[in-house]
């Protein structure tokens, strides 16, 4: 009997195998499979069912929050993915840890159409890594309800008017960096005594703070919970269309300037497949359907063409040369990094 | 009856997702990677005992405890009231209490952020009826009424179990003997019921002294927590060697108060949850 249920269960199993192997057969058959990393909620999921169809190749897409997460993952080689989407410092990063292909640029004949500032970056000098997909600055959104100073400088965050109404960001580098910005220090010191002044100010600050948050603020922010709150260029021009009392300003210090790009990493197997894909990205049509669900800014000169007056004007939206002339661009502190944990640990944990 | 083989895939999930990470975690946590190669180090240990990483875990252990404390001042009346006979709607009050834990945690936890924001429903009916509106998100209060919610069905049910297995004839005899309600409870009912707590405490206490979700989503971030912590050594700085070391402190901690329990349980001769 003992031995008939064995015979059963190990029938039982192997049906249910092969069953699971037929069924995966089934449906469309794709000529190759595409896996793309992007931030969460970053890409109109219709351009990538047009992109499957188009050049029938299959894509998984899945998400990040942070660059660090994505770091993390890729570098700890459990997972393979063919087109990723970090911010220029991390592109650094990866490129001098060895971690990216070179691209083809003769595979992305569309780079013709990305703006020229935005061509040979300083973090990837000869272009030969990276494509840029969407850019912004850091800075305030403020109620212009609640708040009746002049919002202009960084400093309005260290205002003892507005305690408890102030979201700050849940990260180290823009929190920490603003920072070290306002008291007249790069973005990317190293230097311990001005980190350790910023720690101070940091602290100094915290019974101001109402919370340091993540992708809730925009929520918080249309919802009037909070008067001012550092945010990403591209989150303030949502929140504008959904509360008309919120504004953006890039504070006088000069706030920071960040990209967003696509490469491709060494785990990739179908580097040709994800040229496509990145090329697909840059028609000036495709990055209009992004730019229109997602609200932050293309570096598609021909897309621009195609968007509203008005957004053209926002200064969250498309900020002018003079508006971001001061503004600074992160580099790769990975050396400094424990240091960067540990005060922001100490900073979060007082 | 040999039906060994039936434990033989728990054997393998036990040996590829327990015991394998767990040595990894022991390897990350004494070894840090060197120019020549992985050498072994115990100062990821030695960073734990700086003042500000000794703060984070007493904040941990403290705001479990309170969280304890109250789901057991809560759930201990419950599970009586679940328990009596007499009382007609149990079945109701029982589902009542099972239902949210359907649903899941992070979802649950966000719906408190926009219960209790300063426009949020709790403060609308607080300034409908009158009154100031109050600052209830974003602090200790909000942290641990999180923790509360969260966790008090796993107070209320373990405890609720063995008080329907106590035996009525018992209380019977001792209000026979003339023994008041008081008396009943404090000399037959609490005592009999002690095993219940003690499971209800563990499970109530572990998962609220390890919690980063709670702590980031209603304390705003301000209120750092042993599982921040964690999360943000794997996560962030990509400091495996130090989230290990800490996992590996909490580990011992809990295994440490799970012993103590365990003892106190095998005094009362009670079958707990482990």
């Amino acid at each position: 009997m003992k031995k008939n249920l064995r015979v059963k269960f190990t029938l039982l199993l192997a049906v249910s195998l092969i069953s699971i192997l037929l069924l995966s057969g089934c449906g469309k058959s794709y000529d190759a499979t595409l896996r793309v990393y992007n931030w969460g909620d970053y890409m109109d999921k219709s351009v990538i069912t047009d992109f499957e169809k188009e050049y029938n190749i299959k894509v998984i897409y899945s998400t990040f929050t942070t660059n660090e997460d994505m770091y993390v993952s890729l570098k700890s080689g459990g997972s393979t993915y063919d087109v990723v989407f970090p911010s220029e410092y991390m592109v650094k990063r990866m490129i001098n840890e060895d971690m990216l292909h070179k691209i083809n640029m003769d595979n992305i004949p569309n780079f013709k159409y990305i703006d020229d500032r935005f061509k040979n970056p300083p973090w990837d000098p000869n272009n030969e890594y990276s494509v840029p997909y969407f850019w912004g600055t850091l800075g305030i959104v403020y109620n212009k309800t609640m708040v009746d100073d002049p919002v202009d400088s960084w400093e309005i965050l260290w205002n003892e008017k507005y305690e408890r109404q102030i979201l700050m960001l849940d990260s180290q580098r823009d929190s920490i960096g603003l920072t070290l910005q306002m008291l007249g220090y790069s973005m990317n010191t190293r230097n311990l005594d001005e980190l350790e002044e910023a720690k101070q100010k940091l602290i100094e600050q915290k019974p101001l703070v109402l919370a340091y948050v993540g992708d809730e603020v925009k929520d918080k922010m249309v919802g009037g919970e909070a008067a001012l709150a550092v945010v990403w260029s591209g989150e303030a021009v949502a929140m504008k269309w959904e509360n008309p009392d919120l504004e953006y300003v890039i504070p006088k210090e000069g706030g920071n300037l960040w990209f967003d790009c696509a490469v491709i990493p060494k785990s990739s197997k179908n580097k040709e497949a994800a040229e496509l894909f990145i090329n697909y990205l840059c028609d000036p049509e495709i990055a209009f359907r992004n730019t229109d669900y997602i609200g932050y800014s293309t570096p598609n000169t021909e897309t621009m063409k195609m968007l509203d007056e008005e957004l053209l004007n926002d200064i969250a939206a498309y900020p002018s040369d003079e508006d971001i002339a001061n503004a600074e661009v992160f580099d790769d502190v990975s050396d400094a990094l424990e240091l960067y944990d540990r005060i922001w640990t100490e900073i979060k944990a007082k | 009856m040999k039906k060994g083989w039936i434990a033989y895939p728990y054997v393998v999930w036990l040996i590829m997702f327990i015991f394998v990470p767990l040595l990894l975690i022991v390897f990350y946590s004494v070894t840090k990677t060197t120019d020549q190669g992985i050498v072994f180090t115990l100062e990821h240990f030695q960073r734990f005992f700086e003042p500000i990483y000794i703060m984070v875990l007493l904040r941990s252990l403290y705001l479990a405890l309170i969280s304890t404390i109250i789901c057991l001042l809560l759930g201990y009346p419950l599970a009586m009231i679940l328990a009596s006979k007499e009382y007609r709607h149990k079945r109701v009050l029982i589902l009542l209490v099972v239902i949210p834990m359907w649903m899941n945690f992070l979802l649950r936890t966000y719906a408190w952020l926009t219960l209790l924001e300063k426009n949020g429903v709790i403060n609308n009916f607080i300034s409908f009826i009158g009154l100031p509106r109050m600052e209830l998100l974003y602090n200790q209060g909000a942290v641990i009424l999180g923790m509360v919610y969260n966790f008090l069905p796993f107070m209320v049910l373990p405890i609720y179990s063995v008080l329907i297995k106590i035996d009525k004839s018992i209380i019977e005899a001792a209000e026979d003997l003339g023994a008041n309600s008081r008396v009943v409870f404090r000399k037959i009912i609490f005592p009999l019921s002690l095993p219940g707590v003690v499971s209800g405490i563990t499970m109530v206490y572990m998962p609220a002294v390890t919690t980063f979700v709670i702590s980031r989503l209603l304390g705003g971030g301000q209120f750092t927590l042993i599982g921040n912590l964690i999360e943000q050594q794997f996560l962030y700085t990509g400091e495996w060697g130090f989230g290990s070391a800490l996992s590996l402190i909490m580990m011992i901690l809990i295994l440490f108060s799970m012993a103590i329990m365990s003892k106190y349980e095998k005094e009362n001769e009670g079958g707990g949850l482990f």
